[in-house]
């Protein structure tokens, strides 16, 4: 199984934000950790996308494609800032 | 529109399963996918127990000596993911789920099946009982590797199968369904491919 | 300017293959033409997505192995079991289509205005994107100094073999053979380690900034090993393309 970082999914992220997000800052709602998503744990082959903090492996974003829609689920961060 | 890209068809396999053996929208594959929403743990069969919970309070729960001195089922199935692979004829060995909830003895209406790594999932308990579902420790003959679920697996073949939960180490038996990882994020509280309930609102 | 070049609107677009290069057995460089492309920065990637024609897809990532400025090419390596790189290394051909999202990334980037010392650590077709950094180094008249570390099984499974081996200009270029050594070889044999590491690391006084690319448990590995000989977090750039790993 493919364990990827947070620039594997750099084009769906900027699909969702508009704008490229592996340089932005996350800071873990779980653990504290702050870090750039490039250094998520990112889990792509799945029934969706799951980005775990690499700190404390908690889920910080979750992104299904579901009818032609992307569901973000990001309860999993305390803070998200662009560069 | 996209184009299509000329001479890809991708890894699936040529074969046309007969008519009704494959849910709608799926396609066969002779792989064995490895789909994850966290890393793959490695419990030690040593450290591995298995428990059925109600409230708060352990109602029964087995070693891994314990659980495979229990009686043990083969059975042969299909097993659909939601991501569109079908796998077909599939053989796997466990212990009924049947068998585990008469030793604990107790009832509800629905169990969240929890796993190591946080991974859960929910079910109704008209559908992990009457032989439709195992805790499945045994596959094509071998143990079940850790990338596919071992040391143990639920299998509930008849349902997506994302909830046939790896790394199972019990279920918590509820009185209302609860939504589990997956479902937790969009996808079906049920989960039956042949009506191909996919997502929330199919 | 760099900064727009990312802030634009990403959307899947139609590109044509112009050329394809075999660089060695299982790898492939592919020339993509696309009418939108704003131009890249060193380090980023595209996303790749095939149709077939009962509407099956399937998308991949590839990093983006020219410099700023030159056409734009991928290099792929096939993976004996992979969906679809079996099917771009081989099957692909100048004129084809494909559909192609990019560039994408804003954190595994190089630009020639950086001046720290650079340590590349590449595992197998990790180079890839190194060489669009050193391509677009020398291209720019950048004068930082590079130390290559390159890690391969075997000396034919070096991709770019003699576009590195010709690297002059403040860069220092190790292999690590992993698997099979010629006769007479005298460089690294096997997985690189830590002293290994240490040989070849700028000290971490030097202020220097790593790139860090290939299957994601030579990532993990090199990654460890840096922060071990004193370098900061964010003095090690990472980019993993699978296999097993993990923290």
């Amino acid at each position: 199984m493919d364990v990827l970082d947070g620039n594997a999914i750099g084009g769906l992220l900027h699909e969702v934000f508009g704008t490229e997000m592996t340089a932005a800052t996350a800071t873990c709602a779980s653990c504290g950790a702050t870090g750039p998503v490039a250094q998520f744990v990112v889990f792509m082959r799945a029934p969706g996308t799951v980005a775990r903090c690499r700190n404390c492996l908690a889920v910080q974003m979750v992104i299904v494609q579901c009818k032609g829609m992307n569901c973000v689920d990001l309860r999993g961060l305390a803070r998200l800032e662009a560069a | 529109m996209s184009p299509v890209s000329r001479g890809f068809h991708g890894r699936r396999s040529d074969e046309a399963a007969a008519p009704g053996r494959v849910p709608p929208g799926q396609y066969v594959t002779h792989d064995f996918p490895v789909l994850s929403a966290g890393p793959t743990p490695h419990v030690p069969t040593g450290a591995w127990t298995f428990s059925i919970r109600k409230a708060g309070a352990v109602l029964k729960s087995w070693t891994w000596q314990e659980m495979r001195a229990l009686p043990a089922d083969t059975v042969t199935v299909d097993v659909h993911c939601v991501t569109r692979w079908s796998k077909l004829d599939t053989r796997w060995e466990g212990v009924s789920v049947d068998t585990l909830l008469e030793q604990a003895g107790a009832e509800a209406a629905y169990v969240l099946a929890f796993s190591d790594g946080g991974y859960t999932t929910n079910l109704p308990i008209a559908d992990v009982t009457g032989g439709q579902a195992w805790v499945a420790f045994g596959y094509e003959g071998g143990p079940l590797e850790p990338e596919h679920g071992g040391p143990a697996r639920l299998l509930v073949p008849h349902l997506y199968f994302w909830k046939s939960a790896k790394w199972v180490r019990g279920l918590e038996l509820l009185e209302r369904d609860e939504p589990g990882f997956w479902e937790t994020y969009g996808y079906h509280m049920y989960g039956d491919p042949w009506r191909e309930q996919r997502y929330a609102g199919d | 300017m760099a900064g727009t070049a990312v802030r634009r609107r990403l959307t899947w677009q139609v590109a044509t293959v112009v050329a394809v290069n075999d660089e060695t057995a299982t790898v492939r460089t592919i020339e993509l033409a696309a009418a939108d492309w704003a131009g890249h920065r060193a380090g980023q990637h595209l996303d790749v997505r095939l149709t077939a024609e009962d509407g099956y897809t399937a998308e991949r990532s590839y990093s983006i192995a020219s410099a700023p400025g030159e056409p734009v090419t991928i290099t792929v390596q096939r993976l004996d079991d992979g969906e679809v790189s079996p099917y771009l290394t081989t099957e692909l051909r100048a004129g084809d289509e494909l559909e192609m999202r990019g560039p994408i990334g804003g954190y595994f980037v190089w630009d020639a205005d950086h001046t720290s010392p650079l340590l590349l650590a590449a595992g197998g077709s990790g180079i890839v994107p190194l060489r669009s950094i050193l391509r677009h180094r020398a291209r720019s008249g950048a004068t930082a100094p590079v130390r290559l570390l390159y890690s391969v099984r075997s000396l034919p499974d070096v991709i770019y073999r003699t576009e590195i081996d010709g690297l002059a200009d403040g860069v220092s270029v190790t292999y690590a053979l992993t698997r099979q050594q010629p006769p007479g070889w005298t460089g690294h044999r096997g997985r690189v380690d830590a002293g290994q590491l240490e040989d070849v690391a700028w000290p971490a006084g030097r202020d220097p900034v790593a790139y860090v690319c290939g299957p994601t448990a030579f990532v993990e590995t090199i990654a460890e090993g840096l922060v071990g000989l004193g370098y900061l977090p964010h003095q090690v750039k990472t980019e993993r393309f699978g296999g097993p790993g993990g923290p």
